[in-house]
């Protein structure tokens, strides 16, 4: 008769956390602060269509790093259930929390549950009426959910970005200031990003209801110099 | 009620009916009817567009009337659609508020999942399948009819439609009115249209057609000059969906009352 091997719990989850993470740290970074008129995403992304940072509901985005069909889906399931809530209660009533619970649910789900976890990160920013009601939560591929405070890195090399964004960044800083921050903490010192090579887009808080805007290569370029 | 996580064999894709429907909440699922008592509901009345030389106007007067009893004197029939699209309702008032909000959802919902807007025959295309899942409702007094007008960004001029009970969608050339006060706004934006007007033209035109409108049908509303209520009238185009102040319209009315008091007293002297 076949006997399965046995695995110690510890060796089982320190084996998938590292499958995760090593599928996270092949992708891309992306960082997210506040600035002082919402919340900005930069991501680095060659892709012109492939989109790591996307609306989810008014004043709620979403960005993901690893593997694009993993956060991909993710993104739909959050699109969908802000959109039936929405529908259902009214639009007051879709809020980024409970959306970042169902998320460390099903990824701490996938996590213990599942042939192989999620490699990916994912965020879920929500923009408030000021910058104390501001959101950002920070959710891991084993389920872990973080609410941070001001900025969020996720990614590959997140600690060194995190270090050099943390060193400048302010959270009264406009907006073009805070773009060139985040690409400075991206690319660190040896190389540099071009519009080309990013995504970026911003949460605006005095946008009249859907607040997510993403900028193209020529606006992006503006804000670069 | 939970939104699950679809598997591929069970995902309703980037329509918003659809997902309603796998979770529960159809909108358009009625019980059986029944004959014997037929549902008294408020309706709305009069409302049509018009195309112009940079996209069209919509307008709606704003009575719902629940036989003859005026139910609401404030109801906006006209509403956007999304940023280019325009939507305007007769029927009855509670089913196509929510035909509305999921019209306009749907859009979103759409753009936001696979990352760019519907064309703008494909919401119309959209609404109609709206107006057709209704049918059963439409079967028990329950019609909803609507006028979808918009801006189309690919080919650079405004276009608009009118729909019937089953779904039926005809685009139209110049312009569209429906509901119970359809049939004289209809012939004043008929006598009335010119190829090519500029957008004070058709704004006054659509003025026109709503106040006949509401001289000859019970169940259209009129300015209020009282309560200071005027029609709902927006312009669509290449910048956008724009409501007119009450402010203009109520200029435009008092121009239109002088120059029906001036007629009148011309042909008495």
């Amino acid at each position: 008769m076949n006997q399965p091997f046995y695995v110690a719990p510890e060796q089982l989850m320190k084996d998938r956390a590292d499958y995760a993470r090593k599928g996270i740290a092949r992708g891309r970074a992306l960082v997210a602060v506040q600035y002082n008129d919402g919340i900005l995403v930069v991501a680095e992304n060659t892709s012109n269509t492939l989109r790591k940072v996307s609306e989810i509901y008014d004043r709620i985005g979403f960005a993901g790093v690893g593997k694009y069909n993993e956060f991909d889906q993710l993104r739909r399931f959050g699109v969908r259930n802000a959109d039936v809530r929405g529908y259902q209660y009214s639009r007051d009533d879709v809020e980024a929390r409970s959306l970042a619970n169902e998320y460390a649910q099903i990824l701490g789900q996938t996590f213990t549950h599942d042939v192989k976890p999620y490699e990916v990160e994912i965020l879920l920013a929500e923009v408030g009426v000021d910058q104390g009601t501001d959101q950002l939560f920070h959710i891991m591929y084993d389920g872990t959910l973080m609410d941070e405070r001001g900025l969020s890195v996720l990614g590959g090399d997140a600690e060194s970005i995190g270090e050099r964004l943390r060193s400048s960044w302010k959270s009264e800083d406009d907006l073009s200031t805070a773009v060139k921050k985040c690409v400075a903490a991206l690319s660190g010192p040896e190389r540099t990003l071009h519009a080309g090579d990013l995504e970026i887009a911003v949460l605006a808080r005095n946008a009249q209801r859907r607040c997510f805007l993403r900028f193209d290569d020529v606006e992006v370029e503006k804000l670069l110099t | 009620m939970v939104v699950p996580f679809f598997n591929l064999d069970n995902d309703p894709g980037s329509n918003f009916t659809s997902l309603l429907r796998k979770v529960g909440l159809d909108p358009f699922a009625y019980g059986p009817s029944s004959d014997h008592h037929p549902i008294q509901a408020p309706h709305g009345t009069t409302v049509l567009a018009v195309r112009y030389n940079e996209g069209v106007v919509m307008a709606g007067d704003r009575r719902a009337t629940m036989g003859s009893r005026i139910s609401n004197r404030e109801m906006e029939k006209v509403v956007p659609a999304d940023r280019h699209s325009g939507v305007a309702i007769s029927g009855t008032a509670g089913i196509a508020m929510d035909m509305i909000k999921i019209f306009q959802l749907q859009l979103e919902h759409f753009e936001k999942l696979d990352g760019r807007p519907i064309s703008l025959e494909g919401k119309a295309n959209q609404l109609s399948q709206l107006v057709r899942a209704n049918l059963s409702g439409a079967m028990q007094g329950l019609a909803v009819v609507p006028i979808f007008a918009g801006y189309d960004l690919l080919r650079g001029t405004g276009r608009l439609w009118d729909f019937d009970i089953t779904g039926g969608r005809y685009e139209e050339r110049e312009f569209v009115a429906t509901g119970s006060g359809g049939g004289p706004a209809s012939t004043v934006l008929k006598v009335g249209f010119r190829p090519g007007m500029n957008v004070d033209e058709a704004i006054n035109l659509a003025c026109q057609a709503l106040w006949e409108a509401a001289d000859v049908d019970s169940a259209t509303g009129g300015p209020d000059v009282l309560r200071s209520i005027y029609p709902v009238i927006a312009t669509i185009t290449a910048n956008g969906w724009e409501r007119r102040e009450d402010a203009d319209l109520a200029t435009r009315f008092d121009v239109l009352v002088q120059q029906q008091r001036s007629q009148r007293e011309g042909t008495a002297s």
